[in-house]
């Protein structure tokens, strides 16, 4: 008989706190919006930010409220936007961007106006008279995007941050990390020819810094049948919408800082 | 009475300090540690749950479970009810303070596991504390735990920049630096209690 009170009382406090929290489950139940649901599964949950919101939660509240237009996750690509476009009846199209890294200046290339042994990121380091590398608009190195980048898909290679384009999502998460603005963003598809280099001094003194710079020399504009290179500010930059990728600038580059 | 109140509470924080002395509740010690916002929200909830575990434990075990002869259930029914209350809790934040819920995450929930809870409502009766000094106690070990998770997170913060040896970095430089911290707790044995 002693055996029965135990399990009695085990047993019945159980069944008190199951049937109160079932109560106070159906009583307390919150409303959820079931549009918000659905579109929060077809986003990739990455939470980069990519969005301009704090989330994937917060994206997906915000479509389903109408307060943002559903073709802002670069990450998802063309998966989430057929997936948001079936969902919600609206044709989303999503241009797939990657991260480029405008800088060539890696370890062998530019060499060092200071010693740097403070907080190994980037973002203090610029602090410091611009960072430690002798050019003040290239890669510092110390890796922030790397730390940013959400997929893994950047890793410092020779003191200059590095691409992996079959991970990279396009979300942008490095280009708002990296203190020099070294990274930008530009159309995935089709692979353009991009200047490595960022530093706007004149080809004199970006020549004496740094092996790979751009010298603003203008055989790329002069080559380009397009007009898709021009050189302001003493920096060549290649426009992708008008690029056709014949690759006259890459041979004509006498810095070799034109990437194919 | 006070003065007794007041002993047990600052033997809660201090000398017998969930973390740093008994050596309770480690894991979100170590888990929550990073970030001195996290960490605070841990401790706001841990002395939020600590305090109702308490309060219901304590009538279950001295008016139920004590007369009919049953002390040998304490674990099993404590746990019963911490699970309970903590999801309880978890429906009613989630229903009245959204923020509140969303600001404590997944942290809420892992206090079900969390055995400073159930080692508090149980050490409340080997100490043979009374209900009020038992409330005490719990709140003690809550600001205890709320005072190393701070102290700690703090530390964290300034291991974060500073230049550690390849083969520690990670968790083996944070168990040091814990077990440096639980060392420095040392210091107010017989303080207290």
């Amino acid at each position: 008989m002693n055996l029965w009170l135990p399990i009695l009382i085990v047993g019945v406090i159980g069944l008190i706190a199951g049937l109160g929290l079932s109560i106070a489950s159906v009583l307390m139940q919150v409303p959820v919006d079931e549009t918000e649901q659905k579109v929060r599964a077809a986003l990739p949950g990455a939470n980069c930010g990519a969005c301009g919101f704090s989330g994937c939660d917060g994206y997906a509240a915000a479509i389903a409220k109408g307060e943002a237009p559903p073709d802002r996750c670069a990450p998802g690509g063309a998966d989430t936007a057929a997936a948001l476009s079936e969902l919600l009846g609206v044709t989303v199209t999503l241009e797939p961007k990657r991260a480029c890294v405008a800088c060539g200046g890696n370890c062998d290339a530019v060499g060092q106006k200071l010693e740097y042994r403070g907080i190994p990121t980037c973002a203090a380091a610029a602090q410091l008279y611009g960072g430690p590398s002798a050019c003040a608009f290239g890669c510092i190195g110390l890796g922030d995007c790397a730390q940013a980048c959400p997929y893994g898909a950047i890793s410092v290679q020779n003191g200059v941050a590095s691409v992996d384009p079959a991970l990279c999502t396009g979300c942008g998460a490095c280009v708002k990390a990296c203190p020099k603005g070294v990274l930008s963003l530009r159309p995935a598809e089709p692979a353009r020819p991009l200047v490595r280099c960022h530093n706007t001094q004149k080809g004199a003194v970006a020549r004496k810094i740094c092996k790979a710079s751009c010298i603003g020399c203008m055989k790329c504009a002069k080559v380009c049948p397009v007009g898709a290179a021009s050189v302001s500010q003493n920096l060549a930059s290649i426009d992708p919408a008008l690029c056709t990728g014949c690759g006259a600038c890459v041979e004509a580059c006498p810095q070799h800082c034109i990437e194919g | 009475m006070t003065t007794r109140l007041v002993t047990i509470l600052l033997a809660g924080i201090l000398t017998n300090n969930m973390v740093l002395s008994k050596f309770l509740g480690i894991c979100p010690f170590l888990g929550v540690s990073k970030k001195l916002n996290t960490a605070l929200s841990m401790s706001v909830a841990v002395i939020f749950v600590m305090l109702i575990a308490t309060a219901v434990t304590w009538p279950v075990y001295a008016l139920l479970l004590v007369p009919a002869g049953l002390e040998y259930l304490q674990t099993i029914v404590f746990i019963l009810i911490i699970a309970a209350l903590v999801q309880l809790v978890e429906i009613v934040l989630k229903r009245f303070l959204p923020p509140v819920y969303r600001a404590l995450g997944i942290y809420l929930p892992l206090i079900t596991t969390n055995c400073a809870v159930l080692g508090i409502t149980i050490l409340n009766f080997t100490d043979s504390l009374t209900f009020v000094e038992s409330l005490c106690n719990a709140l003690g070990a809550g600001l205890g735990f709320m005072l190393a998770m701070v102290l700690f997170a703090g530390v964290r913060s300034r291991l974060e920049t500073s230049d550690v040896p390849a083969a520690l970095q990670g968790l083996p430089i944070t168990l040091i630096s814990a077990s440096l911290v639980a060392l420095s707790f040392l210091g107010f044995a017989g303080v207290v209690g």
